[in-house]
């Protein structure tokens, strides 16, 4: 389901005189809403999954709310949901020395660039609101999108503890968008394409005889592109343990300090989209999107999503774990691993996939 | 647009801060990350306790010991208790030494949890503290079958404690240690070992002995600097000397001598002397007595003044009475290890990260309770 299929669809049934414009705003705002969904609901799921999981490896329990009305339901499952509503509830605070215009602006500028680059995310094989063929770019793009608005948070506080955040940040993510580009660049050249959808069909077939043709199997420096890029993707998303922007033994809570409320909470919503986002891409670029793991076996429309997801959720676990099980790294040490370790590597990577390409593939 | 100022700015981290350990203030001179002053400010928890002490009864001072180091409160009356016998030269009950050095080490080993854990979470790493706190609570657990209480314990008494041993407490204590011997290793797995800990703590805020001597830094944070000084071994009071224990030492292992993780380590290495110490109690102690006995009718020292200092899990916990004979004390001083801990931060952290200086500050394990008195 594209925009496009979706004008097609209303074509059908309006009068061919309809004006197209009015129709391609319709069909935005469908897929607009679309993606909303997804996003809220992924938080309302990863929230409560990541509280509960977060529970188990502590040696909690989590959030275990019982019986009706506004408390937390059977096994906490209504947990997220209180939390929403509390934070609707909320005062909104702008704090007097803020620039009041950033600072309303800064949340829904973060939360741009994890929306917009959800429209081309392939959910399934012909279920994507933007197929276009400069997808991965596109969403590369825009995903840096989110940094802006960090900086305007940070500066809009008026508060010296959000604005270390927001300048850790903004180098931080600066910083490690450089190798993450470079081993989706070896994952581009390897499917010769910049489509989404062009880069899992490129993961068709088998490999070695038993292996998905996934980019992960399929050489040895698209392998280690994958962990180049997760690890990159984990610190674009500024989880534990690169952290720092956010650091609450140091930083209090960095760029958002002086959020409260849904203010706060959209700053909530687009991290979780933006681990959404990062997931996708590794699944895309790495895991083979929406391809069965076996060959032949479990595909189709329907079949597509569920294995997206499925990869999706797994990517998204492992940066759960991470985050409950390791401490944050230093600023500095931190850039080092950007500059000295990942990006030296990234670059022999890529070379190597060009050198892969030309010779076997 | 005005100029633009790139001097150093001023930062206030605290009084309400996640990780300044209680109510402490540090005021920062940064230039950009880098910080270049600090300057403690305490006395957010000042309660008058050495005030409140002159119109006291000596009885009456014990539940104010500790409410200083809520951390450690066993360890606070042990020390008081500890000078006001000496002051009356009471002779406890075998069975009470026993009980107060189980008590005490058991109160260290909480301590300590609570030190490591919350040196994690100024790390980054959440988990450990949540596995530390499981551990910690059992230890409350059983203060609680015995005094009822699981912070502030009131428990030692001069001449006595104030309630004899539950009905299987000797065996949940013997279960609980044999329990902890094992978990210890998960904390190695999951924080001591970890690359990232690793990187974060060792070679970061060196302590060098002669400055922690000049500083009168005492307990795990002198020991990490690699120097051997534990009053229960050199200055062995109440019953340490029949123990057979070992004092750790920082050996700078990661790093270099003196270092965050060389503090980590000792105390992570003095719990296992302190379950040692435990065990080896445990076994000895005469099985029943009364625990009352020794209580003096009237608590009140000849005139004179008695300087005694015990081993806390923060370092030597000194106390300076002064009595003039009458019911209540003229004056007490209480010795805060912490304190002098905290003194020394602004010379070992001076010059790192805003991050370093917090995780250096963890590591000295510093209680306000105890500084601001």
């Amino acid at each position: 389901m594209t925009i496009d299929n979706i004008i097609i669809w209303f074509q059908s049934w309006l009068p061919a005189n309809f004006s197209i414009i009015s129709l391609y705003l319709v069909a935005v705002l469908i897929a607009a809403i679309a993606i909303f969904a997804i996003m809220a609901v992924n938080a309302l799921v990863a929230v409560y999954a990541e509280r509960k999981i977060s529970a188990f490896m502590q040696d909690r329990i989590g959030p275990m709310g019982q019986g009706p009305g506004l408390h937390a339901g059977k096994w906490g499952l209504l947990q997220t949901v209180a939390d929403t509503i509390k934070l609707i509830l909320k005062e909104d605070i702008i704090p007097r020395a803020a620039d009041r215009k950033l600072f309303i602006i800064a949340p829904f500028v973060i939360f741009l660039g994890a929306f917009i680059a959800l429209a081309a995310m392939p959910w399934g094989p012909n279920l994507i609101a933007a197929d276009m063929n400069i997808g991965i770019f596109y969403i590369l793009a825009v995903s840096s999108f989110g940094v802006i608005g960090i900086i305007l948070a940070a500066w809009a506080s008026d508060n010296k503890w959000s604005l270390f955040g927001g300048m850790r940040s903004a180098a931080q993510i600066i910083s490690y968008e450089i190798p993450a580009a470079l081993s989706l660049v070896a994952v581009i050249l390897l499917g010769s394409t910049l489509s989404m959808q062009g880069i899992i069909e490129s993961q068709a077939g088998t490999v070695w005889g038993f292996l998905p043709n996934w980019n992960i199997f399929n050489n040895p420096f698209s392998f280690f592109a994958f962990f180049i890029y997760f690890i990159a993707g984990v610190a674009e998303v500024n989880r534990t343990p690169f952290d720092i922007p956010e650091a609450e033994s140091e930083l209090v809570a960095g760029f958002h300090t002086e959020y409260s409320g849904m203010r706060w909470a959209f700053f909530f919503l687009s991290e979780y989209g933006n681990m959404l986002v990062v997931a996708g891409i590794t699944v895309v670029a790495f895991l083979g999107g929406w391809q069965s793991p076996i060959e032949g076996v479990m595909q189709g429309a329907w079949w597509g999503l569920f294995w997206f997801l499925t990869k999706m959720t797994g990517v998204i676990m492992i940066m759960i774990w991470f985050r409950w099980t390791f401490p944050r790294l230093r600023v500095d040490q931190l850039m080092s691993v950007a500059w000295k370790v990942l990006l030296p590597i990234a670059l022999f990577n890529l070379f190597g996939v060009a050198i892969w390409t030309l010779l076997v593939g | 647009m005005g100029l633009v100022h790139a001097d150093e700015m001023t930062l206030n981290i605290g009084p309400q801060h996640p990780s300044t350990h209680g109510v402490l203030r540090l005021k920062v001179k940064t230039d950009g990350e880098i910080i270049s002053e600090i300057t403690p400010i305490i006395g957010y928890l000042h309660r008058c306790f050495e005030k409140h002490c002159e119109t006291l009864s000596y009885e009456q001072i014990i539940p104010f010991t500790d409410r200083c180091d809520y951390i450690a409160a066993m360890n606070n009356n042990f020390g008081y208790v500890l000078a006001i016998e000496k002051m009356m030269d009471i002779q406890v009950p075998e069975r009470v030494k026993y009980i107060r050095v189980i008590m005490a080490e058991f109160n260290r080993i909480a301590s300590h949890l609570l030190a490591l854990g919350t040196f994690g979470l100024d790390v980054g790493a959440y988990t450990p503290f949540l596995y530390m706190f499981r551990d910690r609570e059992r230890i409350l657990d059983l203060f609680e079958i015995t005094c009822g209480a699981r912070l502030l314990y009131n428990y030692m008494w001069v001449g006595g404690v104030s309630h004899d041993l539950p009905i299987g407490f000797v065996e949940a204590s013997y279960r609980f240690l044999d329990e902890f011997e094992k978990n210890t290793k998960e904390y190695h797995n999951i924080l001591s070992y970890n690359k990232i800990f690793i990187e974060r703590s060792a070679d970061v805020g060196v302590l060098p002995k002669d400055v922690a001597i000049d500083y009168g830094v005492t307990g795990p944070n002198l020991r990490g600097s690699g120097i051997k000084w534990d009053l229960r071994k050199d200055e062995p009071y109440s019953i340490y000397d029949r123990f057979r224990f070992n004092v750790p030492v920082g050996k700078g292992t990661m790093g270099s001598v003196g270092d965050c993780w060389d503090r980590y380590w000792v105390r992570a290495e003095e719990m296992n002397e302190s379950v040692k110490i435990i065990r080896q109690a445990l076994d000895k102690m005469p099985r029943d007595g009364d625990v009352h006995e020794a209580l003096p009718k009237k608590v009140r020292p000849p005139k004179g003044s008695i300087y005694f200092r015990t081993e806390s899990p923060r370092g030597d916990l000194g106390y300076y009475i002064i009595s003039d004979g009458k019911g209540g004390p003229t004056r007490v001083k209480m010795r805060s290890p912490a304190f002098t801990a905290l003194s020394a931060l602004s010379e070992i952290a001076s010059g790192w990260m805003l991050s370093d200086v917090l995780v250096i500050l963890g590591s000295l394990d510093i209680v306000l309770g105890e500084i601001d008195r």
